[in-house]
């Protein structure tokens, strides 16, 4: 599950980006939206349009699952559970995800992403606590970090993994990283995040004007090739899968001879 | 500030203040999540026998449950009223 606290860190756009490389790396995933009300994940699989029935729906017993589910039109083994627009959070029920979530492994998914409304809420709760793994997208930021601390510290007290005496596996994906600021000492840097929540580093997605220009068309960005945001998520999701892939990113690009002259010596 | 300090930058910059505040801040809220449940409620009964003795506000009593190691340590911290004996 994908999840943050704090609204508009990236969790979408990750959640997006995550299940198609998992669907491209041929695993079947299901990416399910959970903010209810507020969905967003259907614009940005472009998918918008073939929305028939969602999410709540199926918990309710008005449509089966296979009729929500829309397939992706990129990805052969990627499915998509809309979030409904129209109710409120409470009608996610523990037992009505349960069921979904236990269909969708009957059904040989392998990877099921839940894409987690910001808050700790309901509706968050509702996305966290089945989970095995835990993605927590934080932005280099005091609340956003806070924020992801807090989250932590309920996947490891309130999830059912928790409840079994289990811990669930968490990973630290920072977004929106801007390494010049980090360098000028104006931004959390990497190693500062990690240190203060004391979690894995999963990935470094930096600031990049390919997430914008991605979520206009609908296509996750992950799909651009070129962009330094595609290519981070490209990595994350090759090491989510065990594959052992070197962190990028991290520092200014292009920095030309002259520039990095200049700056010692300012 | 001479002027070699201007050039050495001593200040310290935005991102190593956020990072120190952040740390004290989880720190506080890490202790606070951990503290057990009976906490509150425990604290409200000490708070109770005090005042039955001195007259003292919520603010003068802090009753804290630190961890050092793999023992607890309840802290207990009045301040008294001014009394003339
Ligand atoms: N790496 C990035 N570079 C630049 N912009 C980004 C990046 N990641 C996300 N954004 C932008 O940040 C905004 C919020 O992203 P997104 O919707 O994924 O966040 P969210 O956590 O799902 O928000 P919410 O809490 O509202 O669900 C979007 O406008 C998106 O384009
Ligand atoms: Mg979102």
């Amino acid at each position: 599950m994908i999840t943050s606290g704090k609204g508009g860190v990236g969790k979408t756009t990750s959640s997006a980006a995550i299940s198609s490389g998992l669907a491209m790396h041929g695993h079947k995933t299901a990416v399910i939206d959970f903010d209810i009300g507020l969905r967003n994940l259907d614009l940005i699989m472009n998918c918008e349009r073939r929305v028939v029935y969602d999410f709540v729906n199926v918990i309710n017993g008005e449509a089966t699952l296979h009729q929500a589910l829309i397939r992706d039109k990129r990805c052969d083994n990627l499915y998509i559970l809309p979030a409904s627009q129209t109710r409120d959070k409470d009608a996610l029920t523990k037992e009505g995800v349960e069921k979904v979530l236990a269909e969708l492994a009957a059904d040989g998914f392998e990877f099921i992403i839940c894409d987690s409304p910001a808050g700790i809420e309901h509706g968050a709760f509702m996305a966290l606590y089945f989970a095995d793994e835990a993605i927590v997208v934080a932005n280099p930021e005091v609340s956003s970090v806070r924020d992801s601390d807090r989250i932590l510290g309920i996947l490891q007290s309130k999830s059912r993994r928790a409840e079994n005496g289990e811990r669930v596996a968490e990973h630290l994906l920072l977004s929106r990283y801007n390494a010049e600021r980090v360098e000028r000492g104006e931004m959390l840097g990497v190693e500062d995040v990690e240190e203060i929540l004391a979690t894995k580093l999963l990935g470094v997605i930096p600031e990049c004007e390919s997430v914008l220009k991605a979520s206009n068309q609908g296509l996750p960005v992950i799909h651009d090739a070129q962009s330094r945001a595609g290519q981070a998520y490209k990595d994350a999701v090759a090491r989510l899968l065990g594959n052992d892939v070197e962190q990028r990113f991290l520092t200014p690009e292009h920095k030309g001879f002259f520039q990095r002259l200049f700056r010692r010596s300012a | 500030m001479t002027f070699f300090d201007y050039f050495a930058n001593k200040k310290p910059t935005t991102a190593s203040l956020a990072k120190e505040r952040l740390q004290i801040i989880v720190a506080h809220e890490r202790n606070l999540r951990n503290q057990p449940d009976y906490l509150p409620a425990l604290q409200k009964e000490i708070m109770e026998v005090i005042c039955r003795y001195v007259d003292v506000n919520v603010d003068d009593v802090d009753v804290q449950l630190d961890k050092n190691g793999n023992c607890s340590v309840l802290e207990l911290n009045v301040t008294l009223p001014n009394t003339r004996n």
